[in-house]
Formats: C-alpha cells, sequence, structure tokens
C-alpha cells in the first residue's frame, strides 16, 4: 500500500490555470489538476464540455486550428508545454496520442509501427524489426499479423486498426498516452479487449482516456476527471467519484439524471 | 379512360426513353465516325508508301521527289517539347500544388488557386504570341543561340500551358487526404515537411500521377504556340536548344498546302492517328490512376 502511495505521488502531467479560446469562445476555463504518472485517469463530461480540448492542449495538437489562444501552463514531466522554446517535437515524443477513429496510414503495416521509429531514432533495420515486433507483441497483435506485416494497414479489421495506432504510439516509447474515445468505432467485444490493453498499458505508461461510457471509465480509470463546459468540477478515485461523488453535479451525471 | 392514359403514359415513357438512348448513341456514333475518317484516311498513305517507312524513317520532306515521309524527327520534334515541359511542370507544379493545399495561410491560398485558374483561362495562342516576342529573344541572349525559337522556348511555354492542370488536380490529390492522416503523423512528432514527405505525398501519390498524365495530355496536342515558338525545323533534335517541328505544328502549318487526296495529304492523316493513340493511352493511363486513388 505504501509502495502504491509513492507511485501515485509522481505527477506526470500538471496542469495550472488553465483557460483554452477557440477564437472569442472560451472552452476551457481555470483548469487546474495533476495526472499521476503510470495510472489510466479518466476524463468524463457531457458532449461539449472540453474534454477532447483539454486532451489535445497536452501535446499541442490545438496549435493546428485557427484562432487558439491559451492561458496558464501546462508541465509534462515538469517541463513547461506552452513557450516559446518549446521543442514540439521532444513534446509529441515524449506525449504519443491514440485518435476516436482508427487512423492508421495508408502504408504497411510495418511501416505504420515504423513511423515514429523513422521520424526519432537512427536505429538500424534490424533493431528497428525488433522494435515492430516488441510493440506489436505489447498491443497483442503480432502472432495474427506476424506473417503479413507487409500488408496493408486499411485492410485490418476496425479493432486490429485501433491496436496498431496503439503499437504505433507505444513504438517511440512514450511517456505518456493520450486516448480520445478510442472505443467509441468498435463493437462491444473488441472495446472490452481494448479496455484490458489498457490495463495492461498501464504498468510502463501514464494514460490519459476520454469517454462518454461511464461503465468503461469506472472499468479503467484508477483517476476520473468530470468536466462541465470548460470547467473542472471534481477529480478524485475513480472508485470514489463513482461511490461517492462530493459534488451535486457530478452525481447527476454519473447516475444519468443529466448529461 | 383509366386504361387508355395509362396507355399513353406508357408510349410518352418510351419515346422519351429512345430518344435518351439516341442522343446518348449519337454521340458515340460521332466520335467513331471522325475515328473512321481519320483511319481510312491515314491509312491511304500505306497504299503507296511503306508503313515501315514512315514509322521509322528519319527524314520528312513532303516536297522533295520522291517526297519522304520519315515521322521520326517530328514524333522526337514532340518527345523533346514535351519531355522538356514536364522536367520543368512537374516540379514546379508540385511544389506549387504542396504551397497551396498545405503552407500557404487562408488568404493567400484563396488568391494563389485564383491566379492558377486565371493562368488556364489565357488562350494558348495569345501565351504564345507573348513567349515568342519575350520567351524567344531571352532564350536566345541567355544560351547564345542564333535564334531563340527552340525546343526550350517551347518547353518553357508548354510548361506554363500544363502548370494549372497540375496544381489544381495535384491541389485537389493533397486536400482530399483526410485531416487524420496528418494528425497522425504531426501528433507522433512529425515536423509538418515529415508530414507531407510521409503521409500526403504516399497517400496521393496516384492522384499526383493522374494530375501528371493530364497536364502531358494538355501539352502533347497543344498546336499554334508550339508552333510558333520551336522554330519549325524537321530534323531529329539532339538537344533542347535547337529548333525543331511537333507533330501537330506539322499538320497545322501543312494543312494548307497538301493536295487533298495526295499522299502528303495522307500523311498528314497519319500523323494525326499516331497523336492520337499517343493522346489516348495517356488519357486512359490518368482516369485508370484517378479511379484508383479513389478507392
Ligand atoms: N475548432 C474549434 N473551433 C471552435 N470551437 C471549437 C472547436 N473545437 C471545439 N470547439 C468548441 O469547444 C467546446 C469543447 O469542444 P470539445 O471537442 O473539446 O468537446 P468534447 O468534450 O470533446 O465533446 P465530445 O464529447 O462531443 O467529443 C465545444 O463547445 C466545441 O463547440
Ligand atoms: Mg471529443
Amino acid at each position: 500500500m505504501s509502495q502504491d502511495d509513492s507511485v501515485r505521488m509522481k505527477t506526470a502531467i500538471r496542469i495550472e490555470n488553465f483557460n483554452l479560446y477557440y477564437d472569442q469562445f472560451r472552452a476551457l476555463s481555470d483548469v487546474n489538476l495533476e495526472i499521476c504518472e503510470r495510472r489510466v485517469t479518466a476524463v468524463i463530461g457531457p458532449s461539449g464540455c472540453g474534454k477532447s480540448t483539454l486532451l489535445r492542449a497536452i501535446n499541442r495538437m490545438n496549435d493546428l486550428i485557427e484562432k487558439v489562444r491559451v492561458e496558464g501552463q501546462i508541465f509534462v514531466d515538469e517541463a513547461p508545454v506552452y513557450g516559446d522554446h518549446v521543442d514540439l517535437v521532444a513534446l509529441r515524443r515524449k506525449v504519443g496520442m491514440v485518435f476516436q477513429r482508427p487512423n492508421p496510414f495508408p502504408l504497411s503495416i510495418f511501416e505504420n509501427v515504423a513511423f515514429g521509429l523513422r521520424l526519432h531514432f537512427h536505429s538500424s533495420p534490424a533493431e528497428r524489426m525488433e522494435r515492430v515486433q516488441k510493440s506489436l507483441e505489447e498491443v497483442g497483435l503480432w502472432e495474427e499479423l506476424r506473417d503479413r506485416l507487409g500488408g496493408f494497414a486499411l485492410n485490418l479489421s476496425g479493432e486490429q486498426q485501433q491496436r496498431l495506432c496503439i503499437a504505433r504510439a507505444i513504438a517511440v516509447r512514450p511517456d505518456i498516452i493520450l486516448m480520445d474515445e478510442p472505443c467509441s468505432a468498435l463493437d462491444p467485444v473488441a472495446t472490452q479487449r481494448i479496455e484490458e490493453l489498457i490495463r495492461f498499458l498501464k504498468k510502463d505508461y501514464t494514460i490519459v482516456i476520454v469517454t462518454h461510457n461511464m461503465s468503461q471509465a469506472a472499468r479503467v480509470s484508477d483517476e476520473t476527471a468530470y468536466f462541465y463546459l470548460g470547467k473542472l468540477i471534481e477529480m478524485g478515485a475513480t472508485q470514489k467519484i463513482f461511490t461517492a461523488p462530493s459534488k451535486k453535479e457530478t452525481e447527476d451525471y454519473i447516475t444519468g439524471k443529466f448529461g | 379512360m383509366k386504361s387508355s392514359r395509362a396507355y399513353l403514359n406508357r408510349i410518352f415513357e418510351f419515346v422519351i426513353e429512345k430518344a435518351i438512348f439516341l442522343a446518348g448513341i449519337l454521340s458515340i456514333v460521332f466520335v467513331f465516325l471522325i475515328f473512321l475518317f481519320l483511319i481510312k484516311e491515314g491509312f491511304s498513305l500505306f497504299r503507296t508508301y511503306s508503313i515501315f517507312s514512315f514509322l521509322f524513317g528519319t527524314k520528312w520532306y513532303p516536297i522533295s521527289s520522291p517526297p519522304q515521309f520519315g515521322i521520326v524527327p517530328l514524333l522526337l520534334g514532340s518527345v523533346a517539347v514535351t519531355l522538356g515541359a514536364i522536367l520543368i511542370a512537374v516540379p514546379l507544379g508540385i511544389g506549387s500544388a504542396i504551397y497551396i493545399a498545405e503552407i500557404a495561410p487562408r488568404w493567400l491560398r484563396e488568391i494563389l488557386k485564383a491566379t492558377v485558374e486565371f493562368l488556364a483561362a489565357i488562350p494558348s495562342i495569345v501565351l504564345g504570341f507573348i513567349g515568342l516576342v519575350t520567351l524567344a529573344p531571352l532564350v536566345k541572349k541567355l544560351f547564345h543561340l542564333p535564334t531563340g525559337l527552340t525546343a526550350l522556348s517551347g518547353s518553357i511555354m508548354l510548361a506554363f500551358m500544363a502548370m494549372p492542370t497540375i496544381v489544381s488536380m495535384m491541389e485537389d490529390a493533397f486536400t482530399a487526404v483526410p485531416k487524420s492522416y496528418r494528425e497522425g503523423a504531426l501528433a507522433l512528432g512529425a515536423t509538418r515537411w515529415e508530414m507531407i514527405r510521409r503521409v500526403l505525398l504516399p497517400a496521393s501519390a496516384s492522384g499526383m500521377l493522374a494530375a501528371i498524365m493530364l497536364g502531358i495530355g494538355r501539352v502533347i496536342g497543344e498546336t499554334m504556340a508550339v508552333l510558333m515558338i520551336t522554330g519549325n525545323a524537321a530534323r531529329i533534335p539532339t538537344g533542347l536548344t535547337q529548333p525543331v517541328r511537333t507533330m501537330t505544328a506539322t499538320i497545322a502549318a501543312e494543312m494548307g498546302e497538301a493536295v487533298q487526296g495526295g499522299n502528303h495529304y495522307f500523311a498528314l492523316f497519319a500523323i494525326g492517328i499516331v497523336l492520337f493513340i499517343i493522346t489516348f493511352l495517356i488519357n486512359v493511363t490518368a482516369s485508370f490512376l484517378v479511379r484508383s486513388q479513389r478507392k
């Protein structure tokens, strides 16, 4: 228990007084929270409350959108994410992302997993192969795909594609993986297996997962953050949030009275 | 009463259906007739002149006696001018398409797209005329040539004509690449250029090829500008800085003087067949590539 507590102490992501505006619209208001290392943190809340925005703020994917403005700061591993001298490439190498719709590149299975390796490491073909194999093993795809690594990634099933995208993200050994509703395009069986994978991956990675599915949040996460209208309403141990939330709004949302 | 109404309706249906069918079939018939005419006139040459000497002859002397109708210098003239145009237009076209689709800020993108369309709207004869008085003297001076009317001048001219097709089609191909691919690459820590090189270009490869093919198709059939600017020497070219004559320019230049029903006249049609086959193959390849891109 004490060991568990010490692990819990370590902060992977710290968000401080964070505001994000799309032009005039304030999508995140004064968000303060800490995300612990090697834990699964679920971000929940009604549609449009800013979950994706928060996630994309951490690896600065919002930079791609015009007229986005931020205030406050986010720290990944105690290093600031916003500022003139931030190395975006290094940040995104450290913070991987898995998207709502599986988005493998229209390349071979191998090239998909090797994509980040080619960007960030000058490894030999043998080393690359080893890394690809290891990543595919971790996501449980190696056995089924080992004989067709040259096959076209877009011919895989939806679940396989999403696993491949997770393999692609972990191939560069990030510290953090951000997942934006990773199961919403999958059927229940595939969803269940991806959830298993997420629980398995947390021994090596800090995972932040956005989900609309309450029971999924309850099943996979250690911590849960509830957002409403761009504000963090409540954050705490998942078990506590789901059994004894301290805020009335949280309780209403979780019990389905609203949302 | 009711049944006769239904009967009339049926007749009406029938007539409309047949009329539409006829309209459709008619365009096919016309194309077929044109093609038949081309074949008939072109092949008449080979009654008295060997097809071998036509295809592989290196001399085009239509009015000497005996006349020689070797298409090689004209074919090579077309190839030289077209290849030159491609070498210029393709890198430039890829560059500007990438810039327009991926890099330019939105306001500039709209201006650039409009400019490209504007370039496409300039009639080729006007471009040829401008080229004749500005480009040819420049080429002459730059390369210290006796004349500026060379394959190179033609290539540059044609590159300008192929650019709008190439740029706008490639830009479409780039824009058709889903945002999710871009985001996936950037989220993995790719820079914008790495994203373009490793995801965007492979994902739109067949669309790019189709754009290039259609650009070539546009260029190889071009006549008037080429006639004006390439110097019209039916000699086998050994370099781009020599005057050449293309197949199209030959037909345009000699159609007036060729006696109808004579061998010279038939030979020009035979050139037409060759041109037709080349253009046809290019277009088929391009549309095949476009279709495979959509899948
Ligand atoms: N590119 C954008 N430009 C302007 N407003 C945006 C943009 N993206 C999101 N928003 C707005 O910001 C708010 C938060 O959006 P966000 O996508 O983060 O919500 P979400 O919680 O992820 O919703 P969902 O559960 O539907 O995915 C919404 O009101 C949305 O309309
Ligand atoms: Mg969202």
